[in-house]
């Protein structure tokens, strides 16, 4: 696999290592979470690298999505819940920061697709029009659309609703409504696992060209998915942290034997 | 043993027809109300009905053109009060509330639901009638209003609680805040359960009688502005029903019909657009 | 794999006073506030209610103390208030409308939720709320022109030579009385009765109809036997939520009852009832003890369907919880 990539003092993914020079767009250190009595993600520490694609992986339950909507702050948003640790972005501490900045800057993409009932522009504009945004909106729209590879499909219905999109049209349309903000970070949380592999194909694809421009997090349960798309790899288990290395590394040579026992197959 | 099992399977054909029998007949009753109606008011209802004031005591003719207005008029106030209250209200209790406070809100709004309309009518008639000494279109209307706040609170949160939390989510994590999310996302998307709530709201309190008899009152004549007692359609049923005059009671089949006509296109309206399927995706 | 020394522990919770300012920037507490402000003014509004019924019959209450409830004169022209034959004529309507609606709005229910296939049972479940969206004068109009003349001509005359030895059907037929007003009301009734019966009764989990099924009880067994009981305290509520509209239905009741004050043992006689009487005569109500008195009824009235009302609902939430709970 050879990966192009526009930003020349990072590292190749070729060179299958980490440079210490790449700057971290999160830090993570020590992260804590609870629902109520009962605790969901046990002291994660790890750093996510600007304009990278970190991916995390782990058996259902173990705490992967949690932690990526802590990464924006959603998580908080559930009742009886409780945080504690420490994340900064780009050395700034998002739970000081601003809520709705933070997720203007940190965009997501869920699970399942999940439009406004609203047309797709409007779906599109959403976001900008909540920012307040100054520009041409239609512009906006346009250029979003095309980035999620969304507007050659769709341009000639953008007033139609959204909900008359097939599944994977759905999905890209969020995306491409995360990418209207122009976000720094987008976190996407199992985007395909509704989706079938021809449209799975073309969302991975998306993500190579994104982290150009964007740091992507991305958590799935489908390891050829990570290790297809991904630079950095992060394995949770029962809300802890096991290994956190390169890709290829870690589907290569896992420093973890629990590490190795998952994605040999052996449980999970 | 034979005989037994004879008697077990025909007690269960009874009994099962018979409970059959009994929604037949609830049904047929509906019917029945409706062809009397339709039947006899048909007969009186003429565009004099709709255009011309009562006519004088002993004289026959005249229709019930001001008894339409205030109605109208009255549904009007009615919603302007009860609309916001109970739909603010409802929002409250499915976004914002906490855990004892939303119990108690939707507990008095049961107890409230449960309020006879002539008790709501005894207290409209303390709080707006008594201190100003004149019955009031403003009056009936506040009446009407309290009325339609339980159910606008209930319908509103059940429909707001319908829409799901993934387009919630998607709102937040676009950077909107939570109110934000609620006015231009949830709303949106409840929107038409909302609506179809009012709507069915607006319609049981246009038949309302009984807390208009000492607000509203009565008035044979046209009601200007909102400060003087008005008449009204279901007031001048239940004044035409038990006055002595044919006459009258022939206004009163026809006005029945009109208010029932109202009310069950209201009603099968709201059904209409909430059958034409939730504006979301479950997902 | 780097991570940074500092582990700084941090509750996010929403009501941290930093949080709240930054909501307060954001227009949710706001927000939040607005729609409290008018959650609190509906619980208001009723305190209100039951303080303006409380002090307009304070004269009332002074003057009668308990025995107004127990006294049966009521003479306006001698201010002598006493609400025993509204109140009996309010017990009697209403309990004749539970005898003839509870059968008959139990037995449409189970046919509706046991019997008949879901689209026709949907279908014909709206119809039963469309009847119930039909106005009360609707029903006071009809009583007075259809049901009135066929009690006093047909039905009274009736009963009386077939049950003429009891009380109950004894005297001459007026045509209005507790008997037509029983009856308006059983009809306005039924389909409360019958649509939260049917909910109740669908909430009732399946395995418990197959395991009677399975035992080789018949249709009817499985239903009355085992569905019925399950959902009992359900039914209770929905003949409690009806109890509670017919002792509180004004119009209809008004227009057939034939306003009279007595207490007869007769259904055929004319009666009166706690709603009628205030409507009828609450905007003649020339002295203050009168309007007091009235209101007084009201205040009964008011009270008598809170508490039919809190426990309807107690009893049908119980239902449907112990519906929802997986054995």
């Amino acid at each position: 696999m050879n990966i192009k990539t526009s930003i020349p003092e990072l590292p190749k993914r070729s060179q299958r290592e980490v440079s210490p020079d790449v700057p971290p767009r999160f830090t993570i250190s020590k992260l804590n979470f609870y629902y109520g009595a009962k605790q969901a993600l046990f002291d994660v520490s790890l750093e996510v690298a600007t304009n990278h694609v970190t991916a995390l992986i782990g058996p259902s339950g173990c705490g992967k999505s949690t932690f990526l909507r802590t990464l924006n702050r959603l998580q908080e948003t559930l009742r009886h819940t409780r945080t504690e640790g420490e994340v900064l972005l780009d050395g700034q501490d998002i739970f000081t920061m601003d809520v709705v900045a933070l997720r203007r800057r940190v965009g997501m993409v869920f699970q399942r697709p999940n439009p406004f009932p609203k047309s797709i522009y409007e779906n599109v504009a959403y976001g900008l029009r909540i920012n307040g945004w100054k520009g041409s909106l239609a512009d906006a729209v346009e250029h979003s659309l095309r980035r999620a590879a969304l507007w050659d499909e769709v341009k000639d219905q953008l007033h139609k609703s959204a909900y008359a999109l097939s599944g994977g049209q759905q999905q890209r349309l969020c995306i491409a409504r995360a990418l209207a903000v122009d976000p720094e970070v987008l976190l996407l949380d199992e985007p395909c696992s509704a989706l079938d592999p021809i449209t799975t194909a073309k969302i991975e694809e998306l993500l190579f060209q994104l982290k150009e421009s964007c740091t992507i997090v991305i958590v799935t349960h489908n390891m050829q998915q990570a290790a297809r798309t991904s630079d950095f790899t992060a394995f949770l288990l029962d809300g802890r942290l096991i290994e956190f290395n390169p890709t290829s590394q870690l589907f290569t040579t896992p420093a973890d034997p629990r590490t190795e026992a998952y994605i040999t197959g052996r449980f999970g | 043993m034979n005989l037994r099992v004879i008697w077990r399977k025909s007690l269960s054909i009874v009994m099962l027809s018979l409970t059959g029998a009994c929604a037949l007949l609830a049904v047929s009753l509906l019917l029945f109300i409706l062809g009397y109606l339709a039947y006899h008011g048909g007969k009186d209802l003429s565009w004099n009905f709709f255009t011309k004031l009562p006519a004088p005591v002993g004289e026959t003719g005249g229709g019930m053109a001001n008894a339409i207005v205030g109605s109208a008029k009255l549904l009007l106030l009615a919603s302007l009060f009860g609309v916001p209250v109970g739909f603010l209200g409802g929002v409250y209790l499915a976004e914002f509330g906490g855990r004892t406070f939303s119990f108690i809100v939707r507990y008095v709004t049961d107890l409230l639901n449960g309020v006879p309309s002539i008790v709501i009518g005894i207290f409209a008639y303390a709080v707006a009638v008594l201190p100003v000494h004149h019955f009031s279109t403003l009056a009936g209307g506040f009446a009407l209003g309290v009325m339609m706040i339980p159910i606008a609170v209930r319908s509103t949160e059940e429909f707001l609680r319908g829409v799901p939390r993934s387009l919630r989510e998607a709102a937040m994590a676009l950077g909107a805040s939570k109110w934000k999310t609620v006015a231009t996302v949830v709303i949106p998307a409840a929107f038409r359960g909302i609506l179809t709530g009012l709507l069915l709201d607006l319609a049981r309190v246009a038949g309302e009688t009984a807390p208009l008899l000492f607000t509203a009152f009565g008035n044979r004549f046209w009601s200007p502005g909102w400060n003087q007692p008005t008449a009204s359609l279901p007031v001048m049923i239940y004044t035409y029903a038990i006055a002595p005059y044919d006459d009258w009671h022939r206004q009163a089949w026809a006005a029945g019909l009109v208010l029932l006509g109202l009310v069950l296109v209201a009603n099968i309206g709201a059904r209409l657009i909430l059958v034409r399927g939730t504006s979301f995706q479950r997902t | 794999m780097a991570t940074l020394p500092s582990a700084i522990q941090r509750v996010a919770s929403p009501w941290a006073p930093r949080a709240l300012l930054r909501r307060l920037r954001n227009g949710d507490e706001i927000a939040h506030l607005v729609t409290l402000i008018f959650a609190s003014f509906i619980v208001l509004l009723t305190c209100l209610i039951v303080y303006q019924l409380w002090i307009n019959s304070l004269l009332s209450r002074e003057q009668f103390g308990w025995h107004f409830l127990f006294t049966r004169i009521w003479d306006p022209v001698f201010e002598h208030f006493g609400a025993l034959p509204f109140v009996y004529g309010t017990l009697v309507t209403s309990v004749l409308a539970l005898v003839l609606a509870v059968p008959l709005g139990i037995g449409a229910a189970i046919f509706l939720a046991e019997l008949a296939p879901p689209r026709i049972s949907d279908s014909l479940a709206f119809v039963i709320d469309l009847l119930a969206a039909v106005p009360s004068v609707i029903y006071g109009l009809l009583g007075v022109f259809i049901l009135v003349p066929i009690l006093r001509t047909t039905v009274e005359p009736g009963l009386r030579s077939a049950f003429g030895f009891l009380p109950l059907f004894k005297g001459p037929a007026y045509g209005v009385g507790f008997l037509a007003g029983g009856v308006v009301l059983a009809i306005m009734i039924v389909p409360f009765i019958i649509s939260v019966s049917r909910e109740v009764l669908l909430a009732v989990p399946r395995d418990q109809r197959e395991a009677a099924l399975a035992l080789g009880a018949t249709h009817w067994e499985s239903t009355w036997r085992v569905v019925v009981p399950f959902a009992k305290s359900g039914i209770m509520g929905s003949v409690f939520l009806a109890l509670a509209r017919a002792l509180g239905e004004t119009m209809a009741v008004t227009m057939v009852i034939g306003n009279d004050p007595k207490i007869s043992s007769s259904l055929f006689a004319p009666g009166y009832t706690i709603a009628a009487v205030i409507a009828n005569e609450f905007t003649e109500a020339t002295g203050d003890l009168y309007l007091h008195a009235l209101v007084e009824l009201g205040l009964v009235l008011f009270l008598i369907t809170f508490i039919l009302n809190g426990l309807a609902r107690l009893l049908i939430l119980a239902t449907t919880q112990r519906g929802a709970v997986p054995e």
